[in-house]
């Protein structure tokens, strides 16, 4: 912790510095409890909460984006494709080259890591890439720009027709478990919360709060934002390998600007920069439209009804505490 | 400022509300059907068309007795028209719901989702209308009631060489979507192989509003039909714009055409042109002329299209299954629809192959003074 007083956390920080630590033992532990006992659980909700758990991921990844550096991205849902085919095509095409017919299960387990891992890089690569000559954008251009780098992601992979084109790629392996999620899940929020609060982490925060200033003590802000969005980018890569190997089939549609806009949301709702918020935020938007079900066909009036009263109720963010300006303020006047 | 454990309890009995919801309202001596249907979203129309006629059929069948001394109970899921939601709610309606078989989704990537989850649990799924061939190779508890995309293009590729008399094609395919891309494929090939020659290949993406740059370059390659494979609300418009550049050969299309919409928005464009579909309603067979008269007294006075003909079949297809399965349990309903022979549906006669496909009549239709005429019926 550098010892600047103007960037020292407020009062109540000591109980959410914990909070990072505490949220991805939960996960451990919840992925732990669920894969003893997954047999006996009812596979719907085990469906929802994988569900949640790639919401979460995606979330988290897009705060460090959104929330934490200050750069307002519309392409989430583009690196969330990326990592799903590529993911996707490892498995699928270069798995069976590598294990031969009948693999063991702990191959299996390693291929599918190896697939994550190879979807979460790709998309970090091309965050990297498109963030290069973008991030020196601000504001409106910049969420330009990330809105058409998602659509370009999709019609591109519509129109490869090896990864199966308008219909998508079918068939890939149900490897994904409740484990791998939240394990996922653990790994992100980690990783995220100690690079937030890590002095580097102080550099995101910098540019966020005011470009000017972190540019005048010497701060390399499009470093600092490219670095953001390229591992932001690697998490959503994640979460889309994930979600192709829980789907089993993956269409481009499934990643189209609705589904950057879903994850905004919840970044939003969850309040800027706030993990714990927006992991919450992921949690009730994916659990909101199940819980509503047995409404049917109200059910996304009643869903848009509770957003906008939520947005109206706490525009902060459900959580914020710590961020809001006008917190901020009022604690210094 | 709530104290953040007061928002982690809320959150809390969130979780406990969404484990609870209705359970066991049925009393046990009903078969549970699930179906699954897009009826709101971008494909509301033809899920609404579907799940309506699906009821309606469930509703006969229960007047009538029910199937096995036992009524049969209908749980309806929407999806939303979104990807990834036909998984979810497969698994709910399985796993929540225990209902012994499925019925659906219409559009063939999010069947292909839900056959994902059918196969996985080993409980049959029926899918009225999605037509792609890759929707049944999933397994052997995926089943379908209507024709596949390469039995359609392949009629529609014979009707246009032999009966339209045309030499010269052009064609315009939907690039994001696999139905288009499906049938634009089986079309080029059989119209070239009937002797027929493909002038001109235009593609555009879901979503476009324009279509003057495609229809153009069709218009210089002086085709004598355009094949146009896409769904009502792109056919509206191209078909609009394929009038206003003054090209005066008919259109031609499959089962994506057929909505009331199409007529409401290209008014006179689509005049004289064909199209194939599963079921006609101006039919003079009197098994579809008292089906429609029954879903036109039940639904407004509303015509039943070629979603709700399938829907339709698709119901009486599992109630007769159960039926000749001898008990409500997967297993047996999977090996007793595997085995459905000369169904007669308002479709026409249904034999179900090995590759779980309905092998069945596809019907042309043509429109004409505003309206769908019915022009003949094409057996494979």
């Amino acid at each position: 912790m550098p010892p600047n007083p103007q960037s020292a956390p407020p009062p109540n920080s000591r109980l959410w510095t914990l909070d990072y630590r505490l949220t991805a033992t939960a996960a451990i532990l919840a992925a732990v409890a669920v894969s003893a006992f997954g047999g006996s659980i009812n596979a719907y909700f085990l469906d929802v909460a994988m569900t949640a758990g790639i919401a979460i991921v995606m979330a988290v990844s897009l705060n460090l984006i959104n929330g934490h550096t200050g750069l307002f991205s519309l392409g989430h849902a583009g690196f969330m494709a990326i990592g799903a085919y590529l993911s996707a095509a490892v498995t699928l095409f270069v798995g069976p080259h590598l294990a031969g017919p009948s693999p063991a299960a702990i191959t299996t387990q390693l291929i599918f890591l190896a697939a994550l891992v190879t979807g979460g890089l790709t998309a970090a690569l091309a965050g990297f890439i498109i963030g290069l000559p973008s991030l020196r954008l601000k504001g409106d251009y910049l969420a330009l720009v990330t809105l058409g780098f998602g659509e370009i992601v999709r019609v591109v992979f519509q129109n490869i027709q090896p990864l199966g084109g308008a219909l998508g790629l079918n068939g890939i392996p149900p490897l994904t478990t409740f484990a791998w999620i939240y394990g996922a899940v653990a790994v992100t929020v980690f990783t995220v919360s100690c690079l937030v609060n890590s002095t580097y982490g102080r550099g995101w925060l910098a540019t966020r709060d005011n470009e000017i200033a972190a540019r005048s003590i010497g701060l390399n802000t499009t470093r600092y934002k490219i670095t953001a969005f390229a591992i932001g980018a690697f998490f959503a890569g994640v979460a889309g390998g994930l979600f192709a190997h829980l789907r089993m089939t993956i269409d481009p549609r499934g990643f189209d600007f609705s589904r950057s806009i879903e994850i905004i949301l919840m970044v939003i709702l969850g309040g800027m920069g706030n993990t714990l918020g927006v992991i919450l935020a992921a949690i009730l938007l994916t659990l909101l439209p199940e819980v509503l079900r047995p409404v049917a066909e109200y059910r996304m009036v009643l869903y848009s009804l509770l957003l906008v009263t939520l947005m109206l109720v706490r525009p902060q963010g459900l959580l914020n505490l710590r961020f809001g300006k006008a917190d901020k303020l009022k604690a210094e006047s | 400022m709530p104290h953040p454990f007061r928002i982690l309890a809320a959150f809390a009995a969130l979780l406990l509300f969404a484990g609870c919801g209705p359970r066991d309202s049925a009393t046990p001596a009903t078969i549970k059907i699930g179906n699954l249907a897009s009826t709101t979203g971008k494909d509301a129309t033809y899920g609404q068309s579907s799940t309506r006629a699906t009821r309606l059929a469930i509703d006969e069948i229960n007047a009538a007795g029910g199937v096995l001394g036992r009524r049969i109970e209908l749980v309806f899921e929407d999806t939303q028209s979104k990807p990834g939601e036909a998984a979810t709610v497969a698994k709910k309606l399985i796993t929540r719901d225990k209902v012994v078989a499925l019925i659906g989704e219409i559009i063939s990537s999010r069947t292909l989702e839900a056959a994902g989850v059918a196969q996985a649990l080993k409980v049959p799924l029926l899918t009225p209308t999605a037509t792609n061939p890759a929707v049944t190779a999933t397994g052997d508890y995926v089943f379908r009631a209507c024709f596949i995309d390469p039995f359609q293009g392949g009629v529609l590729a014979k009707f246009a060489r032999d009966d339209l008399g045309a030499r010269r094609a052009a064609v315009l395919t939907s690039i994001s979507s696999s139905y288009s891309t499906g049938l634009s494929q089986v079309f080029r090939e059989q119209f070239a192989a009937a002797g027929g020659e493909i002038v001109a290949d235009q593609k555009f993406a879901e979503g476009d509003k324009d279509f003057k740059a495609q229809l153009t370059a069709i218009r210089s390659a002086n085709p004598d039909v355009i094949f146009i494979p896409a769904y009502y609300t792109e056919v509206a418009l191209i078909a609009k714009q394929v009038r206003e550049l003054g090209i005066a050969v008919p259109m031609l299309g499959g089962d994506g055409w057929e909505a009331p919409e199409l007529l409401q928005i290209a008014g006179t464009a689509v005049e004289g042109c064909y199209y194939s579909t599963h079921f006609s309603a101006s039919s003079s067979d009197p098994k579809i002329m008292d089906f429609v008269a029954r879903y036109r007294a039940r639904y407004d006075g509303q015509s039943p299209d070629c979603m709700a003909a399938l829907g339709y079949d698709a119901a009486h297809m599992m109630a007769g299954a159960i039926l000749r399965a001898g008990s409500p349990e997967p297993l047996k309903i999977k090996e007793a629809l595997a085995a459905t022979r000369g169904f007669e549906g308002v479709t026409g006669r249904i034999d179900m192959d090995a590759n779980r496909n309905a092998s069945k009549p596809a019907t042309i239709l043509k429109i004409e003074g505003g309206k769908f005429l019915y022009l003949k019926t094409v057996t494979p």
